[in-house]
């Protein structure tokens, strides 16, 4: 009986959809592009690959949106990264480990900033992080309006070390053992992703995140401190948008004006998607995972069918989104209905 | 001393002030800022560059204000929105070419397509925003992102040109009258709307809605309508605001077609004294509101700011006034000098 | 302190601008009983409960707790939790997104190695409640449990914080009787561990089945503390509504001619709202002013909202002068000649940062349509003939009705409803928070207003009103509609019987 119940409960019902949508999308590509080899071991990996910044991001716009807040700046904000980045290894000369601190401490006064606008100031946060993201993309603009490629041989080794995994290989026509692979940047990410879920589940801060996206109120009558726990959220937010922008850089080697755009939208809709509601208070960093999947596999469609533009990837991403809201729109007022 | 403060409680003391702080630092800038030719037998000068440039944030501003007044939301889809309406005019007028120098459809069915979509538009937005109550920015998020890419499928991402003369009087001139013809069409979208809130009720309804939903109800309004209704004309606008564009550029560029005007129009509405929380509004501020934003335009590539480094500063100007409308933030001023008032007195009883 | 003492308030006073909201006030609680606090609208109980826990300052008196030596002072219900009060309310404060186990110990939770031991902290959780008699699955979210139960597991969490004393602000207003039950239950085994808890509710017959003892407050003043079984309901309710007339003009109409009823026009079959009002039958004569009395919370606003489709009746019909009307909306009951001056004026009355003459003449315009504007001629004259008649002070018809005073701002909103010409008027609580002068005025308005033939339906709290302005009464009690006052019924004595029902 009781597990009946657990069953219905609209949440996860929302990120088993999610998870069969997956599936049943990956094994679609499978029969469809079964020729150009989607089913290989590697094309699944290069999911993760080609993923890994958003999985990271995803991860944070996860954190801010079960507060009931949102961070619409991370796409310039890993722009902003790729090109500063880019700019201190090429132009100023700096190391690439230097660089990479520098980076990732940006990233930290960044969420500071936004989020001591949103907790202290109370000002919505849409309105915060629209600014945030209009000032990460002119900043972008003042530091080079060239694009910068990467040449920094240490930045580029990390970038193309490959780590081969000792199974789900085959044997090519030459008779030669191909083996899968995945870069280092995909471990960073999931690495980061479980110490994520381990924070959200099991620490005081993760549990006040919930709290707060699920009554403010009463977060606060039962004695959390709402205000720095948003604050911290919104910090960690804007670190992990540094660290995904980072591993997205170690894919693109090169920092320009027009990068990511957009990527926002797939933060947004990865974590939609992956059953994080948009009114707080419930989410899961491997819902979003699944999210950054299906828009990874969208991707892969569209690659794979070769005449289709890059666009209808942001098209159908924006209508998977907007289905997914509908859905929780439906799932809410049905759980209002039932209350009376 | 009276005087001054009966000036500056006037609602429009803060916008105009703001504009006229803008146009001083203009001058300074640009020492010529005022001064006017006649090129071409059209006027020309940075002052003109600004009223005709202007004249997207300006209608921009018009819809977004409704819509931040009845829904305490803002509309950031707007923008593209305004690449979406060119792209199908242009399309249309074009016949599915990537150039034309002559119309191969009818201009003026093309235009009301554009329009129609963008009211569409819109419609889309309000039906999110009022009838399944999704936050404002999220519904708008949407279009906002999947809006160009939809622009691009329809120019099948090319630029449509269209070269012939008269598809670009919209954003030039009309031979035989020396202004531009959008700062006629702003004047027409401006007194319009102001005839429609002044003859209709619908500006009373906007703000009651904004202020207190529950009495709007109460006394028989239906917000759910009016919401959408407010979302609908800020798609009209937005759809005005890309015909001009798509003009001055006889094409329809889905990449650069209303580029960051969202933050624009939001400024504009924030710049014109209004609140991002809704309610109570002024037009007439937002259009000031809009000009001064486009005074900082001008004025930033006059000192050879770029156009993409510009949001740079315009954020930064957002933070500011939000911030300054935070009434957090003047709790924790009245805070710091009730520290500081506490700690004098304290001095002076030690004395 | 006395022995088996566990609270005391002395002379407890407090004011806001204006009113004396507690004035010398006594309180005290004893270990293991349950106490009623009790008291019209205005009496001070929530102020009282607010000082107690530390939501508002109080001026003088001070508050002592068993085990502390010196008088406490509680600026925050954190501190005041500390101190060993906690409160539950009735909108339960718990997150209702996270489980059961982690509302009880969120922000305590037990830790093992740097991380949350969820092991421990559902045992415990369960170990809790199962000594409470709840028994129910710690892991789930509580939003999958019904009110009832949240309300529990709200006093299981405060109770396990700091056991002296518990506060209980209307917990039972959104329960049914079988949960009630439960509520009681577990109150009394609380009592049995030597909580003292402190019981606010409007519902007499809650007070009669759990209480020990009552205290009764009002106009900001105690009027005193009784035993349970001293105090009979008739009693009880006398002393919370205040025998002793007020010396306001006596402004009845001559009651000795027996005027011939009008024709009905509105007529309620079965009307009611599932939660607030249970199924009631009425009808509505023009020309009578119709009273609903009751305590508060009885389901007297209920009632109004449900004709007015404030809140949208969800069984029976209702027929306008004997056509049947379907009211979706309140524009539909406006159309068909309604109007609904609501209890909470600034949440739904007032439209804070609109002027005098738009509040005014809102409602006409929304009948009218958006593309039919009243004039400014119109809009101006019909402001200051309403200004003019309902004697309203106010600098400027364009003043924002934020700026004026409470009594004015209902005078505003119920010139509003005059404009629409309606023929039924529903006046929620018209003259609370209002001076007395105004009050008389409003009285004198009703009766005009019946006089010309209007149908008016009067709530409020203070039965001296009523019974001058009312030709009729309907009486209320716990959510439904109990039984009806004719004129010649209509004295103190009976319609306090009527309201206090069965028992004593």
């Amino acid at each position: 009986m009781k597990k009946d119940r657990r069953k219905l409960d609209g949440n996860s019902f929302l990120l088993l959809i999610t998870i069969a949508l997956f599936v049943v999308m990956y094994i679609v590509g499978v029969i469809l592009f079964k020729d150009q080899g989607f089913a290989k071991t590697q094309n699944f990996l290069n999911l993760f690959i080609s993923n890994a910044g958003l999985i990271v991001i995803a991860a944070g716009m996860t954190i801010v949106m079960i507060t009931g807040g949102i961070d619409i700046s991370v796409g310039s904000v890993v722009a902003m990264v790729c090109m500063i980045l880019a700019w201190c290894m090429e132009k100023a000369g700096w190391g690439a480990i230097p660089s990479a601190i520098f980076v990732l401490t940006i990233g930290l006064v960044f969420g500071l900033v936004q989020g001591w606008l949103v907790a202290y100031l109370n000002i919505q946060p849409f309105i915060v992080t629209l600014a945030g993201m209009f000032f990460a993309r002119g900043m972008t603009a003042v530091i080079s309006k060239e694009m910068i490629s990467i040449k920094n041989e240490m930045f580029l080794s990390w970038a193309q070390c490959k780590i081969h995994l000792p199974f789900g290989g085959y044997v090519n026509k030459k008779g030669k053992l191909i083996e899968p692979y995945i870069y280092p940047s995909v471990i960073i990410a999931l690495v980061i992703l479980v110490a994520i879920f381990i924070l959200l589940k099991y620490t005081k801060f993760g549990r006040s995140i919930y709290a707060i996206g699920g009554n403010e109120q009463s977060a606060l009558m039962m004695g959390l401190n709402v205000k720095k726990t948003k604050l911290k959220a919104y910090i960690l937010e804007g670190f992990l948008a540094s660290v995904g922008g980072f591993l997205f850089c170690l894919n693109t080697c090169s920092g320009f004006v027009e990068q990511a755009k957009g990527f926002e939208m797939d933060a947004i809709a990865s974590a939609v998607i992956g059953g994080t509601l948009l009114t707080g208070g419930v989410g899961n960093v491997f819902g979003s995972l699944f999210g950054v999947l299906i828009k990874g596999t969208i991707e892969a469609f569209i690659t794979f069918q070769g005449t289709l533009s890059s666009w209808w990837t942001r098209i159908t991403i924006a209508a998977m989104l907007c289905f997914f809201i509908v859905l929780q729109s439906i799932f809410a007022s049905a759980k209002e209905k039932n209350k009376k | 001393m009276e005087k001054i403060k009966k000036l500056t409680s006037k609602r429009l003391f803060m916008p105009v002030f703001c504009l006229i702080i803008m146009l001083i630092a203009a001058v300074i800038a640009s020492p010529d800022f005022f001064k006017i030719d006649i090129q071409n037998g059209v006027l020309y000068g940075r002052i003109i560059d600004v009223i005709n440039r202007g004249s997207e944030v300006v209608i921009l501003a018009i819809g977004m204000t409704l819509v931040v007044a009845a829904s305490a939301g803002t509309d950031i889809s707007v923008g593209a929105v305004m690449a979406v309406v060119a792209a199908v005019t242009c399309s249309f007028i074009a016949g599915g070419q990537q150039s034309v120098n002559e119309y191969i459809n009818n201009p003026l069915l093309g235009i009301l397509l554009g329009i129609l979509v963008g009211v569409l538009c819109g419609c889309f937005n309000g039906f999110l925003v009022a009838k399944l109550h999704i936050q404002p920015m999220v519904a708008t998020l949407i279009l906002f992102t999947a809006g160009r890419g939809i622009a691009q499928l329809l120019t099948n991402g090319q630029i449509t040109y269209i070269r012939v003369d008269s598809f670009k009087m919209l954003g030039a001139s009309i031979p035989g009258i020396p202004i531009p013809t959008s700062i006629f069409v702003t004047v027409i979208m401006v007194a319009v709307t102001m005839l429609l809130l002044k003859k209709t009720a619908l500006g009373m309804y906007v703000e009651a809605v904004g202020i207190n939903s529950r009495a709007s109800r109460l006394v028989g309004l239906k917000s759910a309508k009016i919401i959408f209704l407010v979302y609908a004309f800020c798609g009209f606008c937005a759809s005005i605001a890309g015909l001009i564009n798509s003009s001055r550029i006889y094409s329809a560029d889905a990449n650069n077609i209303g580029l960051n005007l969202e933050l624009d129009a939001i400024l504009a509405v924030a710049l014109g004294g209004n609140s991002l929380g809704g309610g109570k509004f002024s037009l007439i501020g937002s259009v000031i509101g809009a000009y001064t934003i486009q005074t900082l335009t001008t004025t930033l590539y006059a000192v050879s700011v770029s156009s993409d480094q510009i949001p740079v500063y315009k954020a930064i100007v957002v933070v500011i006034i939000v911030s300054l409308q935070s009434p957090e933030l003047r709790k924790m001023f009245r805070r710091l000098k009730g520290k500081g008032a506490a700690q004098a007195s304290s001095g002076k009883g030690a004395a | 302190m006395e022995q088996g003492v566990v609270l005391t308030m002395r002379h407890i006073s407090k004011n806001f601008p204006g009113v004396k909201a507690l004035q010398d006030v006594d309180f005290t609680l004893r270990k293991g009983e349950i106490h009623a606090l009790m008291g019209e609208n205005g009496a001070g109980k929530s102020t009282l409960i607010k000082v107690l826990t530390g939501v508002e300052e109080f001026e003088t008196g001070e508050i002592r707790i068993d085990g502390k030596n010196t008088a406490i002072i509680n600026r925050s219900p954190q501190e005041a939790q500390m101190n060993g009060i906690s409160t539950v309310y009735q909108e339960v404060n718990l997150c209702p997104n996270l489980s059961v186990a982690e509302n009880l110990y969120i922000g305590r939770e037990p830790m093992r190695a740097g991380m949350i031991d969820w092991r421990t902290m559902n045992k415990k959780s369960r170990e809790l409640l199962e000594s409470l008699d709840i028994h129910i699955d710690v892991t789930m979210a509580v939003e999958n449990y019904s009110i009832a139960i949240q309300q529990m597991l709200a006093i299981a969490r405060a109770v396990d914080m700091s056991a002296k004393v518990l506060i209980l602000d209307e917990p039972t207003s959104s329960l049914d009787d079988g949960e009630v039950e439960k509520l009681f239950r577990l109150m009394n085994k609380l009592k049995a561990q030597g909580v003292g808890i402190i019981f606010v509710t409007h519902f007499l017959e809650q007070v009669y089945a759990v209480c020990d003892r009552i205290t009764v407050l009002r106009n900001g003043t105690l009027v005193g503390e009784y035993k349970v079984e001293e105090l009979p309901r008739v009693q009880l309710v006398a002393k919370m509504m205040g025998k002793d007339f007020d010396d306001l003009a006596a402004i009845k109409k001559e009651s000795s001619e027996q005027k011939a009823r009008g024709e009905v026009v509105i007529s309620a079959k079965g009307l009611g709202h599932k939660g607030t009002i249970k199924p009631f039958n009425l009808d509505i004569h023009k020309g009578e002013v119709i009273g609903l009395t009751g305590l508060l919370g009885s389901g007297r606003s209920e009632l109004a909202r449900s004709i007015y489709g404030a809140d949208k009746a969800d069984s029976g019909e209702l027929f306008v002068k004997g056509k049947k009307l379907l009211v979706g909306a309140p524009l539909d009951a406006m159309m068909a000649g309604m109007a609904y001056l609501p209890e909470n004026r600034k949440e739904e009355g007032i439209i804070a940062d609109l002027s005098v003459r738009e509040n005014i003449i809102i409602a006409l315009q929304a009948k009218r349509g958006m593309f039919h504007l009243l004039s400014r001629k119109e809009q101006e004259e019909f402001t200051d003939k309403y200004i003019d008649i309902l004697q309203i002070k106010t600098a400027d018809r364009e003043t924002p009705i934020k700026q004026l005073s409470g009594g004015n701002q209902q005078k505003v909103i119920l010139g509003r409803w005059l404009l629409t010409n309606p023929d039924f008027l529903i006046l929620d609580e018209p003259t609370r928070g209002i001076d007395i002068g105004t009050k008389t005025e409003i009285q004198k308005l009703v009766l005009q207003l019946s006089e010309q033939g209007m149908a008016v339906m009067f709530i409020s709290s203070e039965i001296e009103e009523m019974i001058r302005t009312c030709s009729r009464m309907a009486v209320l009690r716990d959510g439904m509609k109990v039984g009806e006052l004719e004129e010649s019924e209509l004295y103190q004595d009976s319609i306090m019987k009527a309201i206090a029902g069965g028992g004593n």
